[in-house]
């Protein structure tokens, strides 16, 4: 008996008496097709969650099953590309069917058409187990897409083809199991999106990602195959962050989810990514990186399987060999989604009406993170790096919560530095990178040992500035003693001509780790020099008549990246202007 | 054959439940004839094999177990299309009530519109000159964007939405093909009547089609209002090539239509009651604003919302906030100074700024000023919160300069008539004179080159 639709309600879909259908596996509901998931099954009632809006479905109408669980078709063409959440290709689709998504599009997600110039790299009688790489093809200018066995496969290599031009399901390797059964390897590979894909070995993450952000690079960093939350309330800068970390990060391939966020935000990332040309290799940025869209306004169910289909494409490129990092905006519309999920299934809920299996979800999510030895037989790594939207602004709400216990490293957003227009709005004393340890040996090698020394010093700073801040509050800083009033000065170039960084600034928007290191090492000796002056009971304004605290605090703007030979005289004129004062 | 199912078998609230109805289909309008020969209409919502619950958008009041006639239509809800739209004023369903008669159609749409895909989104970087310094020096309105004003009750939001339709300029070849859809859902008629009055005196009337949905209306046809009005925005912007400019008020009435109806069909409530899938239900509208390819039409949107309370973290406004790209807030505090338009700056924001100011739309030096006024007035909150601790006369001299621009900016800038329509350039300079009245080594956002220029020591 063919299975058909019993009930709907919003985007679940009930079939009665099924019995062929297993859990997650994924159907085709209705006479458009629409893609669904089953999600639930007893004895009377099978339960789908349909990937696309259910108006017009009826009882009676067909619902038909794969066999397969949901997943993805991986090989060249997911770099420089948008999807959907389910991997359906954006810009396909519009040429399809306009500038409105229509229902039931049956569109390849990988352009079938196109030929690949592939280099096969095995030969007939070798012996390839799972993950290993069969050939490889440019992808784009810079990223080479190299074709893995799939991981649950290994066998004899029976026969090759040449190199040349292939498409994307033509086979060019046919290899023997240990059965003896024959299987043709093509350019592509299927994998199902809520399974983590194996690894040989999990390593200590001990690099860490460079972002060119200098309040994440200093004080709060996090290493290539980490986890960090950006929680903050709206306005407060999430999705900019977001955005310059996908541009100037050092990962070399880029997965960027905007899950359940604004439509406009999307076709600024599309635009702005494809005009910006990466300094390292001087293509566009769109060349590493695959955007995920599922705006808002597009199918609820769609959006919480769209962090899964990201980190699964992060996975595939990791395998290869890759520093993936993605971007996750915003894990809290997924829980939403779940929510909203669990709610029409008439779950029990849990905290603020999300179920009880979110804390479990998320740390299935965030696991998915990390560094390691791949079947591939190189290394790669996942850094997810999740924004959280908690509501109200309210740190305390479960998502922000479980997001932490799940995440090392923890970049608060505060809503009055970003009044103050203070961006990154990142919050010095509510932040924290666990990191630290694990990173120090490389910032020793690659920064020298002062490194970590100016960053201790310019947090103790910031910690003792925030305690004077107490007493200034209730009583104003002119009752203070000039070494506090000091304290206060340098707390403030810290805040404003180090902290505060401009995005749109040609130099500013990214700074390399040398220059962020001159940067603490000038502020650094500037206190020191003033100190001195404070000993001498000579009042403080003296220092600030010369102009030096507002020239230090500009030299984020005043000094280029690439001339930092400038820092010297920026040095010897603090020495020879205190040295003025003094005599 | 049309299949009348006579009866129902369960009545809760604005829902009504049939058993035995074959051919349903999900989200359905189905008419409702009743014994006394009125008609009314309502939408399935929800399917369980043969039996069905109905939606129903005038509520069910006199209905009784059998005394209804119910038909499928076949059909979701459509909206009835044609340019003759513009300058009609309908009821919250979208049918005429101007006495002009019924609109033909020459195109129907269903009101859930589909998803614009985000690879088809042109860039929204045109700005409008609305005349309001506050919103376009501080929180530039750009063509296609969605900019909610979070208001509170009896504060002048209805005022500062009729001066920004008044004002709002568009610059160009497209200036007359402008136009607004005005929504109200469970707004009083005198305010209804107030938006028309304004309209019409404003000279705008005919580019304006008005929906109304008053606070006596039916609830359910509460939450037909805004996708009504979108459905006839995304008509006139997108094959009419017209700027609309959609105007919902009030959203606060509109998401707790949304929860009476979420309550009576027994769902699972989320925060304060709202029904857990708020969020996805205004993105649904939201999200509708903007620009797309093949098109030179835009939808802009100025939702208002009441916060109950005055607490931006309420629902509404945090999951608005979330969706649309800034926010206006206005401030009871400023209003008691008697400051229009009380345009609390801090908070706000407009997120599409960035690109449609500076060189070649406003000024160069838009940014960094507005960045430097930003950054000066949330220093002045400081400074306030300081002087009522210790008293102004112990502040700093730096503190008390902190705390007179306070004052000059909330009353020469922030303030300005109902009627004032200032040029961006007058905003511009307006700005940097009260800048200068700080010391010039306090403004650490703009670059020494800018300040050369437009810093005037006094």
């Amino acid at each position: 008996m063919a299975n058909v639709i019993y009930g709907v309600n919003g985007p679940v879909v009930t079939v009665k008496e099924a019995t062929e259908f297993s859990m997650m596996e994924m159907v085709y509901v209705g006479k458009e097709r629409l893609v669904g998931e089953v999600i639930g099954i007893t004895s009377a009632y099978t339960t789908i969650q349909c990937y696309e809006e259910t108006t017009g479905l009826m009882p009676g109408d067909p619902v038909e099953g794969t066999h397969t669980r949901m997943n993805l078709l991986l090989g060249p063409g997911i770099l420089d590309n948008i999807f959907d959440g389910i991997e359906r290709p954006l810009a396909q689709i519009e040429k399809e069917c306009g500038a409105f998504i229509n229902r039931g599009s049956t569109v390849s997600p990988l352009d079938t058409e196109k030929e690949w110039d592939v280099t096969i790299t095995v030969k007939v009688g070798d012996e390839l187990k799972g993950g290993m790489i069969y050939a490889t093809t440019p992808e784009t200018h810079i990223i080479t897409h190299k074709m893995m066995v799939p991981p649950t496969l290994s066998g004899k290599v029976v026969e090759v083809k040449p190199d040349g031009k292939y498409k994307l399901h033509d086979t060019i390797v046919k290899i023997e199991d240990s059965f003896g059964e024959i299987h043709e390897l093509s350019l592509c590979q299927r994998w199902p999106i809520r399974t983590p894909r194996p690894v040989k070995e999990r390593l200590t993450p001990t690099v860490p990602l460079i972002t060119g952000q200098r309040v994440i690079d200093t004080l709060f960093p996090v290493s290539k195959g980490g986890t960090a939350a950006i929680p903050g309330g709206f306005g407060t800068g999430k999705t900019m962050t977001q955005h310059q970390l996908a541009k100037w990060c050092d990962a070399d391939i880029i997965v960027y989810v905007g899950c359940g966020e604004r439509g406009n935000e999307m076709s600024q990332v599309l635009q702005e990514f494809s005009e910006l040309i990466d300094p390292k290799s001087g293509h566009p940025m769109t060349d590493r990186t695959t955007l995920i869209a599922n705006t808002s306004n597009m199918p609820v169910a769609a959006r919480e399987a769209s962090i899964y289909t990201g980190i699964t494409l992060a996975e595939y490129y990791r395998d290869m060999g890759y520093d993936v990092a993605i971007m996750a905006d915003s894990t809290s519309r997924w829980a939403e989604a779940l929510r909203e999920i669990s709610g029409r299934l008439e779950e029990m809920p849990a905290e603020e009406g999300f179920p009880a299996y979110l804390p479990s979800r998320l740390s299935e999510f965030y696991e998915r993170a990390g560094r390691a030895d791949v079947l591939s037989g190189t290394q790669g790594s996942v850094t997810i790096i999740g924004a959280v939207s908690p509501q109200g602004s309210d740190f305390s709400e479960p998502v922000t919560q479980n997001t932490k216990r799940f995440t090392r490293c923890f970049w608060a957003l505060d809503k009055s530095l970003a009044y103050a227009r203070h961006y990154p709005a990142i919050n010095w004393n509510d932040s924290y990178s666990e990191y630290f340890t694990d990173l120090d040996s490389w910032y020793e090698e690659n920064c020298g040992k002062e490194f970590i020394e100016y960053r201790g010093r310019i947090s103790a700073l910031l910690q003792e500035e925030n305690r004077l801040m107490e007493i200034v509050k209730l009583i104003g800083s002119d009752v203070l003693p000039d070494d506090q009033k000091l304290i206060i000065e340098i707390a403030k170039i810290i805040r404003v001509g180090f902290l505060q960084q401009n995005a749109f600034h040609k130099d500013d928007t990214y700074v390399p780790l040398e220059k962020q290191k001159r940067m603490m090492q000038v502020i650094l000796h500037l206190y020191d020099r003033a100190k001195l002056v404070v000993a001498e009971n000579i009042p403080i304004s003296r220092i600030r008549e010369q102009g030096l605290f507002e020239k230090v605090t500009k030299i984020k703007y005043d000094i280029p990246n690439d001339h930092l030979e400038m820092f010297d005289d920026y040095i010897k004129d603090i020495d020879d202007k205190i040295q003025a004062i003094l005599h | 054959m049309i299949i009348e199912y006579v009866g129902v078998s369960e009545i809760n609230g604005s829902l009504i439940v049939l058993d035995g109805v074959k051919g349903a289909s999900y989200e359905e309008i189905v008419t409702i004839k009743l014994a006394d020969g009125s008609a009314r209409q309502g939408r399935i919502v929800q399917i369980e094999g043969e039996r069905i619950v109905v939606q129903v958008f005038e509520g069910t009041s006199n209905i009784s177990l059998d005394n209804t006639a119910t038909i499928l239509t076949g059909r979701p809800m459509e909206m009835p299309l044609s340019p003759e739209i513009v300058g009609r004023i309908l009821d919250g369903a979208g049918r005429p009530i101007d006495g002009l008669g019924p609109i033909y159609p020459e195109t129907r749409r269903d009101i859930n519109g589909t998803a614009i895909n985000p690879v088809s989104r042109v860039y929204p970087r045109n700005y409008i000159n609305t005349g309001i310094s506050s919103i376009d020096t501080l929180s530039t309105l750009i063509r296609g964007q969605k900019l909610p004003i979070f208001s509170g009750s009896g504060m002048k939001h209805n005022e500062l939405a009729v001066q920004i339709v008044r004002q709002a300029k568009i610059t160009g070849a497209d200036e007359s093909n402008f136009g607004v859809v005005f929504a109200a859902m469970g707004v009083k008629n005198d305010v209804a009547e107030y938006f028309r009055r304004s309209f019409e005196e404003a000279g705008v009337m005919q580019h304006v089609t008005m929906l109304l949905n008053l606070s006596n209306d039916p609830i359910i046809e509460r939450t037909l209002t805004p996708r009504c009005a979108l459905t006839i925005a995304e008509y006139l912007a997108f094959e009419l090539n017209m700027h609309i400019l959609v105007i919902m008020t009030d959203m606060t009435s509109y998401a707790e239509a949304l929860r009476e109806f979420s309550s009576s069909k027994g769902e699972i409530p989320g925060r304060k009651g709202f029904p857990g899938y708020l969020y996805s239900d205004l993105a649904s509208m939201y999200e509708r604003a903007g620009m797309i390819k093949g098109s030179t039409g835009s939808v802009t949107q100025i939702p208002i919302l009441t916060m109950p309370n005055d607490d931006i973290t309420h629902p509404v406004p945090d999951l608005t906030g979330y969706i649309t790209e800034g926010q206006i807030v206005l401030d009871r505090a400023l209003q008691a100074q008697g400051i229009y338009p009380p345009v609390n700056v801090l908070p706000s924001l407009s997120r599409l700024m960035k690109d449609g100011i500076g060189e070649g739309f406003t000024r160069a030096d838009h940014a960094p000023l507005s960045n430097q006024l930003f950054a000066s007035y949330a220093k002045v909150i400081d400074a306030r919160s300081l002087a009522s601790v210790i008293g102004e006369e112990e502040l700093s001299d730096t503190d008390k300069k902190y705390i007179e621009f306070g004052r000059q900016f909330e009353n020469t800038f922030v303030n300005q008539g109902f009627t004032e329509n200032r040029s961006i350039d007058q905003s511009l300079d307006l700005g940097w004179k009260l800048l200068s009245t700080l010391p010039r080594e306090e403004l650490d956002r703009v670059d020494d080159e800018m300040l050369d220029k437009f810093y005037q020591a006094t």
